[in-house]
């Protein structure tokens, strides 16, 4: 069943609506648990509108199989997914900065506290990410420090590749993330693929970790698929980050998900104009790519890829 | 006056990313103003360089006092004004939240890493900042209660407000915050608007600057004294909010005296044109901030008051 969550009149005419969906079991009983995915705060991160629509499909594919609640919030920023803009338009703010919100503030606070308000009560929401415009990743799922005792077991669950858990950061303070979980509700940040792209591989192997989560939760009842051994990272000093030396543009010689060896070609940043190339990149360590960039224009810093030391991958 | 990049980065097709530094004076750091960080703070750079002119003749007068160094960083982000871009050209980030930055991060915490190494070992530090939301201000002094904040020292400014606010999450990444962090005194500006010039807000602005320098002993400048610097803390402000989307007609300017029931705006159907919510004053007081673009949504502060003393 199709809710509102949160409405705001625009000066135009329009009205703005977050909606989700809501599936409930034939049978619901007061002890039921419920799962939240959540999409959509970043207006160009559109990977998780290929899950939402997935888990939808199979679970109204077999409803005698629904033994809890699923609640699909598939746009939490619907002017941004229908503008093609990362952060609020108009704002020029990131969603994502604003929780918990206030639902005595701005038309952006209130959203926010709005989206809360209706996510409390769930024993576990899962947050779709997908990178950004510049940089393709492998499924993830990146947890803070402070959360991280109760988040990795369910992580595990998810059928994703690696769990990187970073240390706390005041910024940060201020996601849906943090919000939740300081208010009890379990929420794993996942980040996959690439912004303005749909990786269906990467949907269908994040939905089967749904499906599973949701089976070890007494969710679902269906067979699922055992799930992949994702990858631990606790240790900053585990991964290593490749920045662009010159500004230029990157063309990459391998492929995402590679193992590299210390010194292998990662990619060249080029001089069209001159046709030359300004720098190679090389890799720092061995390692295996988790991180690439997606857009080939790069400044000097422009983040390049990030590697996973070997090491960490082997234990 | 030595004119000096103080970073760099080159770019493809575009010309060199340059951000510039003007000294006047010799000594130790005693005063660093910064400019613009975004591409649509105007304002913010004309006050700058009116600043830089200014400095420029009382140094040649002899003016600025022995022993004391002032550093203005006219834009720390050439880039984005050019093309009309609030935030960084590329990846849309914001300087303002990437210090103290990282040298060896990426391009935006690049910037903020050069630009904080040189300007953050100042006693001083000055910044003309703007609001997230399109409007105008009555002049004020704000600062951050990160800790090391002075209200006494605020108020040589001169500015009719010196404003107190909170800290919250993301200010750690400000150079407001950061400067505090490392010991310097902070104090951001605000003049009265962003992407539009108030040559008379902006003089304001620099005679402040100049009021306050005088005071500590940094230059000699026998100009105004300004105001008696009124403290408020942000949280004490009221804000008018908003019922209403719609088209927004304002009835007060910044800086006007209200009565408490006095009509502040009025929202109008956009196709209709109708008056379909009217904003009243709540209390007694004057106005600080007023919304300033034709269009508003519901639930928006339009207004903040500063609530009348009795």
């Amino acid at each position: 069943m199709v809710k509102t969550v949160a409405s705001v009149g625009l000066p135009v005419d329009e009205v703005l609506e977050i909606r989700k969906n809501r599936y409930c079991p034939e049978n619901e009983t007061k002890d039921c648990k419920r799962i939240s995915i959540v999409t959509g705060i970043h207006g160009d991160e559109l990977e998780g509108q290929f899950v939402c629509y997935e888990v939808g499909r199979r679970m109204k594919e077999h409803p005698e199989l629904l033994t809890g609640i699923v609640d699909i919030y598939p746009a939490m920023n619907p002017l941004g997914i229908d503008s093609i803009t990362r952060g609020i338009p108009a704002f020029d703010l990131d969603m994502n900065r604003l929780f918990p919100g206030n639902k005595e503030g701005d038309m952006t606070e209130y959203v926010a506290s709005k989206i809360i308000a209706d996510l409390e009560g769930s024993d576990v929401c899962v947050d779709i990410h997908a990178s950004n415009i510049y940089l393709t990743e492998i499924p993830q799922i990146r947890i803070n420090k402070l959360h991280k005792e109760k988040l990795i077991p369910l992580a595990r669950e998810l059928n994703i590749d690696f769990i990187w858990v970073h240390e706390a950061n005041t910024v940060l303070e201020s996601t849906l993330a943090h919000s939740m979980n300081s208010r009890g509700v379990p929420t794993l940040v996942v980040e996959m693929g690439v912004g303005m792209r749909i990786t269906k591989t990467y949907g269908y192997q994040l939905v089967d970790g749904i499906f599973h989560l949701m089976h070890e939760m007494g969710i679902w009842q269906g067979e699922t698929q055992p799930v992949r051994k994702p990858i631990l990272s606790e240790d900053p000093e585990d991964v290593s980050f490749l920045n662009a030396t010159h500004g230029g543009i990157f063309v990459p010689s391998v492929k995402h998900w590679e193992v590299l060896k210390k010194g292998d070609l990662v990619g060249n940043i080029i001089d069209p104009l001159r046709g030359g190339i300004l720098d190679e990149i090389v890799s720092p360590v061995d390692g295996i790519l988790f991180t690439i960039r997606e857009y080939p224009v790069v400044d000097e810093g422009s983040l390049i890829g990030r590697l996973l030391r070997k090491e960490v991958y082997d234990r | 006056m030595n004119k000096k990049i103080i970073y760099e980065i080159k770019s493809l097709y575009r010309d060199d990313f340059r951000v510039w530094g003007y000294e006047f004076g010799e000594g130790e750091k005693s005063v660093c103003i910064v400019g613009p960080m975004r591409g649509n703070e105007v304002q913010q750079l004309y006050t700058c360089s009116q600043l830089t002119r200014r400095l420029k003749v009382m140094e040649e007068k002899g003016r600025i006092k022995k022993g004391h160094k002032i550093l203005v960083v006219p834009s720390v982000n050439p880039y984005s004004m050019n093309i009309q871009k609030r935030f960084w050209p590329t990846d849309n980030t914001d300087i303002n939240r990437m210090f103290p930055g990282y040298d060896e991060g990426e391009t935006t915490q690049r910037i903020a890493a050069g630009v904080f190494d040189e300007i953050k070992d100042y006693k001083y530090g000055i910044q003309f900042a703007s609001f997230y939301m399109p409007g105008t201000f009555m002049p004020h002094v704000r600062m951050m209660k990160a800790g090391m904040e002075n209200v006494e020292l605020a108020k040589k400014f001169g500015m009719p407000y010196v404003v107190l606010r909170n800290t919250r999450p993301y200010d750690t990444t400000t150079l407001n915050y950061n400067w505090q962090i490392w010991e310097t005194n902070a104090f951001s500006l605000y003049t009265t608007t962003t992407s539009s010039v108030d040559k008379a807000s902006a003089f304001q602005a620099i005679q402040s600057i100049l009021t306050f320098l005088s005071k500590e002993g940094i230059v000699e400048y026998y100009g105004h004294d300004g105001y008696i610097s009124m403290v408020v803390e942000d949280t004490d402000m009221v804000s008018v909010r908003t019922k209403k989307s719609g088209i927004f007609e304002s009835k007060v300017i910044v800086g006007q005296e209200v009565n408490k029931g006095q009509i502040l705006a009025e929202i109008i159907d956009p196709y209709e044109g109708e008056v379909i919510d009217t904003l009243t004053s709540p209390v007694d007081g004057s106005v600080f901030f007023k919304h300033s673009d034709p269009l508003t949504y519901a639930s928006t502060a339009v207004f903040k008051l500063i609530v009348q003393a009795h």
